[in-house]
C-alpha cells in the first residue's frame, strides 16, 4: 500500500495510522467477530479471549476457596488437641483442599491462561474449535460448582485427593461423597482434555506464516508439551475414577483387596499416580513457559540456549511418565524395581538444571528490570530449587520410607507446586494483566504482595520439612501434647497467614487496577512476541491484518525495522483464519471457524445431568446419553446462512 | 565497596549454612518420634543418608542462588557483564549437565545400598512380630523362632535389643502404614496382602510410632508405642505376657469383671481366661500393664481410663468403640478391673 493513500486515523489502542480501506477491514471485521451480548449471549459466546479470561477468573476463585480451606487447617492445627473442626469436617476440607488446586485451580489456570495468550501468540484470530472451548468451559464451571455445593450440604469427597481403595469402597466410605469424586473428576477432566485437544491442534495449523517450529515461542512450546502429557495422563485417571464409580455402585471388582489377583488396592495406586504424577509437570511446564517470556522481556535480551530449553521441556514432559512408582516406595514392591524409579526421578534434575542455567545465563551481565513480574521469577529459583533438591532426596527408596506421608512431603509438594507454579503464575499475571484489561496493575502493591507471599510462604512450608523429621504425618486433624511439634505449627499458621495477606493484596491490586490501573497501550514492556502487537485488551478479532513473522522476536525486529508483515486476503465477513503447514508454518488452507452458539451450554447441561444425575440413579445417565446425542446434532447442524459466503448464496438459491 | 558487596555474599552464605544446620540439628535431639534421633542400625543408616543429602544439597541451593543473585545485581559496566556464548555454553553445561549427572549417580548408587540393607528383611529372624492394622488400633501378636505364642496385645510392642525382629504387616479392613520414626521408615498394611519390614534395635527406650496413610476419621488417633528393652528383660516380659489375665482379688475387682462379662465389652474385646474372646477389638489380657489407651493418645491413668469408658465418643470421634451409657458404680467397678490386669 502506498504511503500517500494512508489517512491519518490513529487507533488509539495500538497507535499505528490506518487506511480508509483498512477502516472498513476493522469495523466490518469488528462486527463478525463480535460476541453476543445480554445473558443469553453471555452463554454464547466462543471466542478465545473471552473463554480463556473466564478459566482464568474462575480458577482464581477457585485458588482463593481453596486458600481459605488451608487457612482453616492451619488454623485447627495451631496448637495440639484444638477442637475447631470436627474431624469429619476437616477429611473434607483436606480432600477438597487437594482436588480444588490440583483439579479446580492448576490445571484450568495454566489452560485457561494459554486459551488466552496462545492464540495471541501464534498471530491469530481464535482456536481451532471455539465452541469446544465454550464447552470446556462450561463443563469446568459446572463440575467445580457441585463439589462445592456438596461441600455447604457436608457431604464432599472425605478420603484424600488421591483416594485409595479400600477407604474409597462403598464398604469404608458409604454414601454419596466418593461417589462425588469419581464422578466429578472424570466430568471436569473432559474439561482439561477439550482444551488440550484445542490447544494442539491451534498450534499446530494456526502459527503466523514464517513460525516455524523453531521459531515458536518458549511458551507455547510449554504448553504444547503440556497438552500432550494431558491428552495421555487424563484418560487415565478417568477410566480409574470410572472404575471406582463401578464398583461402588455396579458392584464390579476393579479395586477389591480379595479380587483374584489380590493387587485390587495396588491396581489403583498404580493408575492414580500414572496420571498424578504427569499431572505435576502439566502444572509446572506451562510455568516453565511464563518464566521463559518474564526472564526474556526483563533482561531485554533473547533467551540463551532456546534449543536447549525445548529439548530439556520435552523431556521433562516425557521423564514425567515414567517416575508414578515414586509414590508407591512403602507399598512392598521389589526393591530392584523400585531403583529404576529412584534413577527416573533423580534424572529430572537434569532437564531442570539446564533450563535454570539457561535463564541464569540470560539474566548474567544484563540490566534486568526490577519488575514485579521479574521478582516472582527470582522467587520461583529460590522456592522451586528447593523443593527440587527435596525431591531429589525422596527419590531415595529408604529416605523416603522415612518421611513419605509426613509433613516433610507436604513441604515438598508446596515448594515445588507454588514455587514451580503458583509463583510463575503470579508473575505471568502482572506480565500480561496489561494484555488482559489495557491497564498496568500497581507497581508497589506488586512489590509488597511478591514480599509477603514469599517471606509467609517459606515461614510456613519451611517448618514443615521438621515437623515430617519429627515424625508428623500428614492428613492428621489434630496431634497430642508432648511430641514437641507445637512451636513449629505455630509458625507454619503464622506463616500460612502472611502468605494470604499476600494474595490478597494481589487481588485487591487487580481488582482495583482494571479500573483505574494506567492505561497500557499494547506493548508496555517492550516484549518480544506477537501477542503484545495486538491492543489492549485485543480487539475482537485480535489482529488486523493478521501478522506474519520471520524471526523469533517479531515485536524487536518490528520495532528495529519499522515493518509489520502481514498476511493479505483474509476475509473480514466470516470468521476466517489462515492455516499454516506443522513444521514450516507456510500458508496452506483458509479455514472458517464456527460462529457463537447456545448448543455447547445445552451439551454441557446434557453431559452433567447423565454425571451428576448418575448419584441419584442411573436412570438419568441413560436420559443423558439421548439429550448429549441431540445437542451434538444440533451443535454440528449446517446453518448455510452461518457458513456459506453471501456471494455463493445468493446463486443457490435459498439452499 | 565490591569488596565488601563480596565479603556481605560470604557472610550471608555462612549464616545461611549455619542456620539451616542448626534448624535441623535442634531436633536431633532425644525425641521418641523422630527420624533425626535414630536407634536402630536401620533408622541410622537413613539418618546418616539424610544428613550427607542435606549437606551437599545445600551447597547446591547456595550455589545457585549465589549465581541467580550474581546474575541479576551485578552492576552493568559496558561489555565487562557479559559473558561471551562460549563462556553461557560451558556455565550451562556444567551447571546444568555435568555437575547434575555426577551428583546423581552418586546419589543412586549410595541411596540404593541403603536401601538395600533397610529393606533386607531377615526371613530367620528369632523373633516375629506379626501386626494387624485396624480402624483405628494395632493388633500384635508375637512369635519366638516360629512358635506362635498365642501373645496377643494392642497398640504397644516390645522388641529386644541388638536382636533382629521381623515384623508381618496385614490389613483387615483399609491401607494403614507402620512406621516407627526412631527405628524403621514405614511399610504399608494393604489388605489382601502381607508386607514385611525389621528392625534392630540399639538402645532400650521408648519411641513412638504411627499410622501413616490415611485411614479415615480417627487417622490422627492410631498411634502405638515402641519398648525397646534388654532381652532378658524382654523376655522376662513375654513370659508375663503368656499368662492367661490375672484374677480379681478386691470386691470391687470382682464386681467389675462382673460388669466387663455382662455388658457389650464381650462383644469385641478379649480377655484370656475370662468368657470374653471376641477378636475385634484390642486384646485386653494385660491392658494394665500397657502405657497408653485409645491406640497411643492418652496415657494409662485412672482418670483417663474412666473419661475413656465414660465417654470413648468425646476423645476419639468415630471410634468403633460405642459410649457404653454405663452406671457411675459400675463404671468404677470396671476401672478397678481393668487397671488391675497387669
Amino acid at each position: 500500500m502506498e504511503k500517500a493513500e494512508r489517512e491519518t486515523i490513529k487507533a488509539p489502542s495500538d497507535n499505528r495510522y490506518y487506511s480508509a480501506a483498512e477502516v472498513e477491514d476493522v469495523a466490518e471485521l469488528d462486527r463478525t467477530w463480535a460476541s453476543p451480548t445480554g445473558i443469553v449471549g453471555w452463554f454464547q459466546v466462543v471466542n478465545h479471549s473471552n473463554i480463556g479470561r473466564r478459566y482464568v477468573i474462575t480458577a482464581f476463585v477457585f485458588f482463593l476457596l481453596a486458600g481459605v480451606l488451608g487457612l482453616m487447617m492451619r488454623t485447627q492445627l495451631m496448637q495440639p488437641e484444638m477442637k475447631l473442626l470436627h474431624p469429619d469436617l476437616y477429611n473434607q476440607i483436606f480432600t477438597m483442599h487437594g482436588i480444588t488446586m490440583m483439579f479446580l485451580f492448576a490445571v484450568p489456570v495454566m489452560e485457561g491462561l494459554a486459551v488466552y495468550i496462545v492464540p495471541l501468540m501464534l498471530g491469530t484470530r481464535d482456536m481451532a474449535f471455539p465452541r469446544l472451548n465454550a464447552f470446556g468451559y462450561y463443563v469446568y464451571l459446572l463440575g467445580g460448582i457441585t463439589l462445592y455445593v456438596a461441600l455447604l450440604f457436608g457431604i464432599a469427597p472425605d478420603a484424600g485427593w488421591f483416594n485409595y481403595p479400600p477407604l474409597a469402597s462403598s464398604e469404608f466410605s458409604p454414601g454419596m461423597r466418593v461417589d462425588i469424586y469419581a464422578m466429578l473428576i472424570t466430568f471436569i477432566e473432559i474439561a482439561a482434555l477439550v482444551a488440550a485437544v484445542e490447544l494442539v491442534v491451534t498450534i499446530f495449523k494456526q502459527r503466523a506464516p514464517g513460525m516455524s517450529l523453531n521459531r515458536m515461542p518458549l511458551y507455547v512450546w510449554s504448553i504444547l508439551v503440556t497438552a500432550f502429557m494431558i491428552i495421555f495422563a487424563m484418560p487415565v485417571v478417568m477410566v480409574a475414577s470410572m472404575f471406582l464409580a463401578f464398583d461402588r455402585n455396579v458392584g464390579t471388582h476393579f479395586f477389591e483387596a480379595l479380587s483374584p489377583a489380590g493387587q485390587g488396592p495396588l491396581l489403583w495406586q498404580h493408575l492414580f499416580w500414572f496420571f498424578g504424577h504427569p499431572e505435576v509437570y502439566i502444572i509446572f511446564i506451562p510455568a516453565l513457559g511464563i518464566i521463559s517470556s518474564i526472564v526474556t522481556t526483563f533482561a531485554r535480551r533473547p533467551v540463551y540456549g532456546y534449543t536447549a530449553l525445548v529439548l530439556s521441556i520435552v523431556a521433562t514432559g516425557f521423564l514425567g511418565f515414567a517416575l508414578w512408582v515414586h509414590h508407591m516406595y512403602t507399598t512392598g514392591l521389589p526393591q530392584l524395581g523400585l531403583s529404576f524409579f529412584t534413577a527416573a526421578s533423580a534424572m529430572i534434575a537434569i532437564p531442570s538444571g539446564v533450563q535454570i542455567f539457561c535463564w541464569i545465563a540470560t539474566l548474567w551481565g544484563g540490566r534486568p528490570q526490577f519488575k514485579t513480574p521479574l521478582l516472582y521469577v527470582l522467587g520461583f529459583f529460590f522456592i522451586f530449587v528447593l523443593g527440587g533438591l527435596t525431591g531429589v532426596m525422596i527419590a531415595s527408596v529408604p529416605f523416603d520410607a522415612q518421611v513419605h506421608d509426613t509433613y516433610f512431603i507436604v513441604a515438598h509438594f508446596h515448594y515445588v507446586l507454588i514455587g514451580g507454579a503458583v509463583f510463575p503464575l503470579f508473575g505471568g499475571l502482572y506480565y500480561w494483566f496489561p494484555k488482559f484489561a489495557g491497564r498496568m496493575l500497581s507497581e508497589t502493591a506488586g512489590k509488597w504482595s511478591f514480599a509477603l507471599m514469599f517471606i509467609g510462604f517459606n515461614v510456613s512450608f519451611f517448618p514443615m520439612h521438621n515437623l515430617g523429621l519429627m515424625g508428623m504425618p500428614r492428613r492428621v486433624y489434630t496431634y497430642i501434647e508432648g511430641l514437641g511439634w507445637n512451636d513449629l505449627n505455630l509458625m507454619a499458621t503464622v506463616g500460612a497467614y502472611v502468605l494470604g495477606v499476600g494474595v490478597l493484596i494481589s487481588l485487591i491490586n487487580v481488582i482495583y487496577s482494571a479500573i483505574n490501573g494506567r492505561e497500557s497501550g499494547p506493548n508496555p514492556w517492550d516484549s518480544d512476541t506477537l501477542e503484545w502487537a495486538c491492543a489492549s485488551p485485543p480487539a475482537n478479532y485480535n489482529f488486523s491484518p493478521m501478522p506474519a513473522v520471520d524471526s523469533l522476536h517479531p515485536m524487536w525486529d518490528m520495532k528495529e525495522r519499522g515493518v509489520r508483515p502481514a498476511v493479505t486476503g483474509v476475509r473480514t465477513d466470516m470468521r476466517q483464519v489462515l492455516t499454516t503447514t506443522l513444521m514450516d508454518a507456510r500458508p496452506h488452507a483458509l479455514s472458517n471457524l464456527a460462529r457463537p452458539s447456545i448448543a455447547p451450554l445445552l451439551l454441557t447441561g446434557a453431559v452433567g445431568l447423565g454425571f451428576i444425575g448418575f448419584l441419584f440413579s442411573i436412570n438419568w445417565l441413560i436420559l443423558s446419553f439421548f439429550l448429549a446425542f441431540f445437542a451434538i446434532v444440533y451443535w454440528n447442524y449446517p446453518r448455510y446462512d452461518e457458513r456459506t459466503p453471501p456471494w455463493k448464496k445468493e446463486g443457490e438459491n435459498g439452499n | 565497596m565490591r569488596k565488601w558487596r563480596q565479603t556481605q555474599i560470604k557472610l550471608s552464605a555462612i549464616l545461611t549454612v549455619a542456620a539451616v544446620v542448626a534448624f535441623f540439628t535442634s531436633c536431633a535431639d532425644t525425641r521418641f518420634q523422630s527420624v533425626l534421633n535414630p536407634k536402630s542400625t536401620q533408622a541410622a543408616e537413613i539418618a546418616l543418608l539424610w544428613w550427607v543429602m542435606l549437606g551437599v544439597f545445600t551447597v547446591v541451593l547456595l550455589a545457585v542462588t549465589l549465581l541467580v543473585a550474581a546474575a541479576v545485581l551485578r552492576r552493568y559496566d559496558g561489555r565487562r557483564g557479559e559473558l561471551s556464548d562460549r563462556q553461557k555454553r560451558n556455565m550451562v553445561l556444567i551447571g546444568g549437565v555435568i555437575i547434575p549427572v555426577v551428583v546423581i549417580f552418586a546419589f543412586v548408587i549410595y541411596s540404593v545400598s541403603v536401601g538395600r540393607y533397610t529393606a533386607s528383611v531377615p526371613h530367620d529372624a528369632p523373633i516375629t512380630i506379626e501386626v494387624v492394622g485396624h480402624q483405628w488400633w494395632w493388633d500384635i501378636r508375637y512369635r519366638v523362632s516360629g512358635r506362635d505364642l498365642n501373645v496377643r496385645s494392642a497398640n504397644e510392642i516390645h522388641v529386644p535389643v541388638g536382636v533382629r525382629v521381623k515384623f508381618v504387616l496385614e490389613s483387615r479392613d483399609v491401607i494403614h502404614s507402620f512406621w516407627i520414626p526412631n527405628l524403621q521408615g514405614k511399610t504399608d498394611l494393604i489388605p489382601g496382602r502381607k508386607n514385611f519390614t525389621w528392625v534392630t534395635a540399639t538402645e532400650p527406650g521408648i519411641f513412638r510410632g504411627q499410622c501413616a496413610e490415611f485411614c479415615g476419621l480417627q487417622h490422627a488417633k492410631m498411634a502405638f508405642i515402641v519398648v525397646a528393652s534388654p532381652e532378658a528383660e524382654f523376655y522376662a516380659w513375654l513370659e508375663r505376657q503368656i499368662q492367661p489375665a490375672r484374677q480379681p482379688v478386691t470386691e470391687a475387682q470382682v464386681r467389675g469383671r462382673e460388669v466387663f462379662e455382662t455388658t457389650s465389652c464381650t462383644l469385641c474385646h478379649t480377655i484370656r481366661g475370662t468368657q470374653a474372646l471376641a477378636e475385634v477389638a484390642p486384646d485386653l489380657t494385660h491392658v494394665g500393664s500397657r502405657q497408653t489407651l485409645a491406640a497411643g493418645s492418652l496415657p494409662n491413668t485412672r482418670g483417663h481410663l474412666a473419661g475413656w469408658l465414660a465417654n470413648p465418643q468425646q476423645i476419639k470421634p468415630g471410634s468403633r468403640m460405642p459410649n457404653l451409657y454405663l452406671r457411675n458404680d459400675e463404671l468404677d467397678a470396671l476401672i478397678e478391673y481393668l487397671s488391675s490386669l497387669e
